[in-house]
């Protein structure tokens, strides 16, 4: 098994070799072969201009789930009582898929007294919903939450899981693929179904942003997916809308071996940049920590919160709880706002998921502006003050 | 204290850029790098050696050349390394990576702690850390970004959480994966540096570790990619001209045209 090249139809282009990040590929008499280093990541096979290139396939055996799973479910991740709004657009994206399953859909809440949120997931679409109510699960630990998740697949056996890829979903749900022996995609940006073999074909960004990449789990069930907030368009809430209340026991066995201590909300500065509507974000090309006032008064203005470039918090203008990005936070808001922001691709990797992106740099030749909705050549401090002036006359 | 490490060798994202007009990778001597994140993994490590005691082994599944990280982690002081290799590993998905990674703890007599990087950057998954703890039945406290107090029986840990943190009480042996929060790397030591030079990084393959080929690697993985293509250019991108009082205030109305923001009192 591994990537055949077809050295009758290898050209010795070498444009494999180009693309090839793990130095995988080498000339030898002018055509290209692989070595050692071959991750099996396929980013040749498309490239090739003259389709030399092949992966050697293997046949995955269908197993006994994959005939009997059905129904699409979504996990209804909650803290304290509040779920976040990933929640919502699960249930709106899963709703789409399960019509075109011609299936149903299910949310599973885990927590204590949490009871009330069922008829907010009835309204979102859910058919069923799934209710453990016990408090051994007021707080989030990952080994009894993945029990019970694990436990409730492998009884009722769903064809699609999804989760949001929060902090807490990100954590929990590889270990519940694990404890049910199926593949899992991590944050994902694109679901749609394959109706031949009713696959669910999953779409993500990998290697820093650079390539998209569409994954399927062609016979493990379910196909679980963690899918990324704020690309997915929410389900709207048909107030009355009711379904069938599942209660989930726990087993007497069922505990936890780490333990929440302490709950500590939103640190210092107001910074929750994952569920922010609008972000608004500088980087170096603020000159120093007092730029930053600009940042934040458009921020205020616009009733959104600050980012930053690592440059900027590396430049110690500003903490690292606002830094989005690759080793930062993944933001998709509807508006967000890079203020001397060159567009690093670990940068770009971030915020590229946002609906309208406005990018303001002094350098036309700065890749930010190649993702840019809007774009202004300009200086920020001239920039910014006219956008402020402009809000204020707007909204008299 | 008995810590086992894992980290992976990841190609530098920093050097890459996308091609504009074809959308492919431009590489420009692209290295090979120890994945950032398991930096901080190395980091939190030395750092509850210092305060426990005990001794240190990182691991990498990889090629060959991923031996590199394991003498840069050496390089960084810690005890000892090992390197699981084989062909059969190839193209493993996190399930199959988790089930060689899981062989070689055992291989090792496992560990009181086991310490992950928060994320891979060339396939951003975060999902390894938190799979191998369920393969090998750990507790685990996933996005650390410091503690609170250390024993040899348990950690009183911080998980980054998207609207703060949580404290939360480990026991041992357990696994955690890390955020950068808990400590800027230290630079390698010229001792470790020298003994690096010499050392020689055991490895063990599939045989070794007793794991039939159809369980690992690509025949091992339940996911398939099926297609990689170039992220879609920036959809309608409008470069708003004039001088910047004009430009500030045309976006501002564009906006709330568009009512992505809202005008109005
Ligand atoms: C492993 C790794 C991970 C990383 N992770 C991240 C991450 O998570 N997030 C992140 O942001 N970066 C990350 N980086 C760093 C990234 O590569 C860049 O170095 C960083 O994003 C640059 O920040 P910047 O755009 O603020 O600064 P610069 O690159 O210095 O750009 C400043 C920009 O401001 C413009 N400018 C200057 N003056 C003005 C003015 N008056 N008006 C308007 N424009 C002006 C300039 O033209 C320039 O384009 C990472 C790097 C590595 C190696
Ligand atoms: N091949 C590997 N060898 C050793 N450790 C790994 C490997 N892949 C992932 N890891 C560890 O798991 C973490 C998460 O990786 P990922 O799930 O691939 O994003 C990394 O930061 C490493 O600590």
């Amino acid at each position: 098994m591994g990537i055949i090249i077809d050295q009758s139809l290898c050209t010795g282009c070498e444009t494999c070799l180009e693309q090839c990040a793990y130095d995988a590929l080498e000339m030898v008499d002018d055509t290209a072969r692989v070595n050692d280093n071959c991750n099996l990541c396929r980013a040749c096979i498309d490239i090739c201009p003259v389709e030399a290139i092949s992966l050697e396939e293997t046949r995955r055996q269908a197993d006994e789930r994959t005939a009997a799973a059905s129904g699409v479910w979504v996990f209804a991740e909650q803290r304290d009582g509040t779920m976040p709004e990933v929640v919502a657009e699960l249930l709106g994206q899963g709703r789409r898929l399960a019509d075109q399953l011609g299936c149903q859909l299910a949310a599973v809440l885990l927590g204590h007294a949490v009871e009330p949120l069922a008829a907010e997931l009835f309204a979102q679409g859910a058919d069923t919903v799934y209710l453990a109510d016990d408090p051994r699960l007021e707080h989030f630990n990952d080994d009894i939450y993945c029990q019970i998740l694990a436990r409730l697949i492998g009884r009722d056996q769903p064809e699609i899981l999804l989760a949001g890829a929060t902090a807490l979903g990100r954590s929990l749900i590889p270990r519940v693929a694990t404890a049910a022996a199926t593949g899992l995609t991590a944050d994902c940006t694109g679901l749609a179904i394959d109706p031949g073999p009713r696959t669910l074909l999953q779409t993500r960004p990998a290697f820093g942003g650079n390539i998209m990449a569409t994954i399927v789990c062609p016979a493990a069930r379910p196909q679980m997916a963690t899918v990324r907030p704020r690309v997915m368009k929410a389900a709207e809430p048909q107030l009355g809308r009711s379904g069938r209340l599942v209660p989930v026991e726990l087993a007497p066995e069922d505990t936890s071996r780490t333990e929440v201590l302490e709950v500590v909300r939103a640190i210092d500065e107001q910074v929750n940049l994952t569920g922010a509507e609008v972000v608004v974000t500088g980087g170096r090309g603020l000159g120093d920590a007092e730029g930053f006032e600009l940042v934040r008064r458009l921020a205020r203005a616009l009733g959104g919160v600050v980012g930053a470039t690592r440059g900027a918090v590396d430049a110690g203008w500003i903490g690292h709880a606002h830094q989005v990005g690759q080793t930062g936070r993944t933001v998709a808001p509807r508006l967000y706002i890079a203020l001397g922001v060159h567009g690093a691709v670990q940068h770009v990797v971030g915020m590229q998921g946002s609906e309208n992106i406005v990018a303001v740099n002094t350098d036309p030749a700065a890749p930010i502006f190649e993702v840019a909705t809007h774009g202004i050549v300009g200086d920020l401090f001239e920039v910014v003050p006219a956008m402020l002036k402009r809000l204020e006359q707007t909204r008299g | 204290m008995k810590i086992i490490v894992c980290i992976k060798q990841v190609p530098d994202t920093a050097n890459v850029r996308l091609d504009p007009e074809t959308h492919t990778l431009k590489r420009e001597g692209v290295e090979s790098i120890v994945n950032p994140f398991d930096l901080f993994a190395l980091e939190a490590a030395l750092r509850l050696r210092e305060e426990l005691g005990g001794a240190i082994t990182a691991i990498t599944m990889g090629p060959p050349q991923a031996a590199e990280v394991i003498k840069e982690a050496i390089g960084y002081g810690v005890d000892d390394g090992l390197l699981v290799s084989d062909r059969a590993f190839a193209g493993a998905d996190t399930w199959a990576t988790t089930r060689a990674l899981a062989a070689a703890v055992e291989h090792l007599g496992g560990a009181d702690l086991i310490v992950c990087g928060k994320q891979a950057v060339d396939g951003d998954t975060a999902q390894v850390g938190p799979g191998l703890a369920q393969r090998l039945d750990l507790p685990q406290v996933a996005f650390v970004k410091g503690w609170r107090e250390i024993s040899d029986g348990h950690l009183v840990l911080e998980r980054q959480m998207d609207d703060g943190f949580d404290v939360v009480r480990l026991p041992l042996p357990g696994l955690i994966t890390v955020v950068r929060e808990v400590g800027e790397p230290r630079p390698p030591s010229l001792k470790g540096k020298m003994r690096a030079k010499k050392y020689q990084v055991p490895a063990v393959g599939a045989a070794e570790l007793g794991l039939d080929p159809a369980e690992v690697g690509l025949a091992g993985s339940h996911t398939e990619v099926v297609k990689v293509f170039a992220p879609q250019a920036g959809g309608d991108r409008l470069m708003l001209g004039g001088t910047a009082e004009e430009a500030g205030a045309r976006v501002i109305d564009l906006l709330v045209e568009a009512k992505v923001i809202a005008g109005g009192a």
